[in-house]
């Protein structure tokens, strides 16, 4: 496959590193991880909170974080979308919401990493700069044919997480556009065109719960200027980041290959930051779902972490370790933890112990 | 990953279209789609029409016989509606629809019965053209056989009446997930093992 960009600025700050065939993926700093829990014990929530830039030094240090995988995640990510083009779709009506978060984008990275990006306008002649991605364009905003792609492509080229365009007509969402290239597990190409409930209609318990019917209440009335943020997770074998439906014959003959010896270097817990955020031309919800993988043995360096996340997949329903794809090394999961809990109380929310 | 197959008595898919009773309402055309067991909600439908020969007057029927034979096209030919037309299959009947929604106008009724693959597809086509939600009737009778989707290869199997099943074109042992899209009037089939390549559980009838 041939790149149509030229990652600059491996050696620096970005790691070459792979997320198949040789998984060389790792973090430098574990303690950056976007640990999801902040008790022992997980059960569905809305859990939103307002997406507002957080400590410096962790993900949550700006609206979208830029991490040492960002070149690496993009090479996969052009691979995947060359493998199967339907990986990012968009309905006819949703270019403009594709725009808007173009320009979302653009302006929030500009601001926050300009060592990196940087974003020019002259009246709607606007100069973009991606320099790990060696990237330089003119265009026209607003106008297509001055961009490679459609905006929606042509920005999730160069953003890290999977992303979902939400229409709101009808009292509820629309997913109408999307992009998934390190998903947990649902299919772009399917859910594309589903409402908010038609799109989590497999996810248990939840439904009974009224999560979904809260969310969307919420979500509903979500301002400009004022995104939010909550967790999901689940559980990878691999720092494998598209585990596509799609590709689920090619990956999952991996789920079988955990060894109580192997178990802490190729188990990942797999996270999702998802922000959502009110775009001002379309009224479109902007839904990222960003990917974070950190192995086990990785986890259990941080004492607080290694405790919790035992008793955590120790308690879990075991219909939500059944959804999440992990009920069969679940109970390996808990033995080998359960060598990093000596039983001692942990504090409240999630940073590490300091 | 849920490989758990669904008993066949379920509560209802959350993503599944909700279907309905068809109820008469007022329009200047009411176009009437249905296959299979869905000739009865038709002629219910009119049964219970206080101005059954105004709705009549400017009705397009269109019909196909259902996929175990069901053919209820005679009673419905038998209700003299401004044009009735029958069609061998689903895929014979769409370009029709396609051609009479091209001068479909606002004030437009319609009526869909039978089994999920008529439904979901003529409603695909409706919506299409942008004909609000709100205009359209369902109601499922009949067949429960499903319309699936191989995830991997993309590939619509028709009539699938066993869980798990062959994928019609990759050859895939699928299991049917619940989980429906209207874009594609299909559920989502998904390899049943892919974990353990070549471990099917044996297949059980749960669509007829």
């Amino acid at each position: 496959m041939s790149l149509d960009f030229r990652p600059g600025a491996f050696s620096e700050f970005f790691r070459d590193e792979t997320f198949r065939d040789t998984f060389t993926y790792t973090n430098s700093n574990p303690r950056r991880f976007p640990f999801p829990f902040d008790r022992d014990d997980y059960m569905y929530s809305v859990n939103m909170e307002p997406h507002v830039p957080g400590r410096k030094g962790t993900a949550f240090e700006h609206t979208f974080d830029v991490d040492e995988h960002y070149v690496a995640e993009m090479i996969d990510r052009a691979k995947v979308l060359a493998e199967d083009p339907l990986r990012c779709q968009s309905l006819p009506h949703m270019t403009l919401a594709g725009w808007d978060v173009l320009e979302l984008i653009m302006e929030a990275k500009a601001r926050d990493y300009p060592q990196w990006f940087s974003l020019t306008k002259d009246g709607n002649r606007w100069h973009w700069v991606n320099r790990p991605l060696g990237i330089e364009q003119s265009f026209t905003f607003l106008d297509e044919a001055t961009l490679p792609y459609p905006p929606f492509e042509y920005i999730m080229r160069q953003t890290q997480g999977d992303w979902t365009l939400q229409d709101e007509r009808d009292g509820t969402l629309w997913m109408d556009a999307g992009i998934a290239t390190s998903q947990a597990d649902w299919s772009v190409d399917f859910d594309v065109g589903m409402n908010f409930h038609e799109w989590h209609a497999p996810v248990p318990l939840a439904h009974e719960k009224g999560v979904f019917d809260r969310a969307l209440k919420f979500l509903l009335k979500l301002q400009q200027g004022a995104p939010v943020r909550r967790f999901n997770w689940t559980m990878t074998v691999n720092p494998l980041l598209d585990t596509a439906p799609e590709t689920y014959p090619k990956w999952g003959p991996m789920k079988a290959s955990i060894t109580p010896e192997n178990l802490g270097r190729k188990q990942h817990l797999r996270v999702e930051l998802q922000s959502l955020y009110r775009l001002p031309r379309s009224n479109a919800i902007a839904f990222d779902i960003r990917c974070y993988l950190c192995s086990f043995e990785q986890i259990v360096t941080v004492p607080k972490w290694a405790r919790r996340l035992h008793r955590v997949i120790r308690d879990l329903p075991e219909e939500l370790a059944t959804y999440k794809g992990f009920s069969r090394n679940r109970a390996a999961m808990v033995t080998w933890l359960s060598q990093y809990d000596d039983g001692a109380p942990t504090s409240a929310g999630w940073w590490p112990d300091d | 990953m849920k490989i758990d197959l669904t008993p066949i008595d379920a509560p209802a898919i959350k993503s599944r279209p909700v279907y309905a009773p068809l109820e008469p309402r007022p329009g200047k055309l009411h176009v009437i789609v249905a296959d299979d067991a869905g000739a009865d909600a038709v002629t219910d439908l009119l049964a219970k029409a206080s101005n059954r020969s105004e709705i009549l007057a400017v009705a397009h029927v269109m019909y196909c016989p259902g996929p175990t034979g069901t053919d209820g096209s005679a009673k419905l030919e038998a209700l003299g509606a401004a044009q009735f037309f029958r069609a061998p299959t689903i895929p014979a009947l769409l370009p029709r629809l396609v051609r009479v929604l091209a001068d479909a106008h606002m004030g437009t009724q319609f009526y869909l019965a039978g089994t999920e693959s008529l439904i979901g597809q003529a409603e695909r086509e409706i919506m299409n053209t942008g004909f609000p939600f709100a205009s359209i009737q369902k109601e499922q009778r009949g067949s429960t056989l499903r319309r699936v989707q191989c995830v991997h290869c993309k590939g619509i199997t028709e009539n699938v009446a066993t869980d798990p099943f062959k994928c019609s074109h990759c050859g895939l042992s699928l299991f049917v997930r619940d989980h429906y899209s209207r874009r594609m009037a299909a559920f989502q089939g998904v390899n049943i093992d892919a974990e353990d390549p070549g471990q099917v559980p044996e297949s059980v009838v749960r669509f007829k």
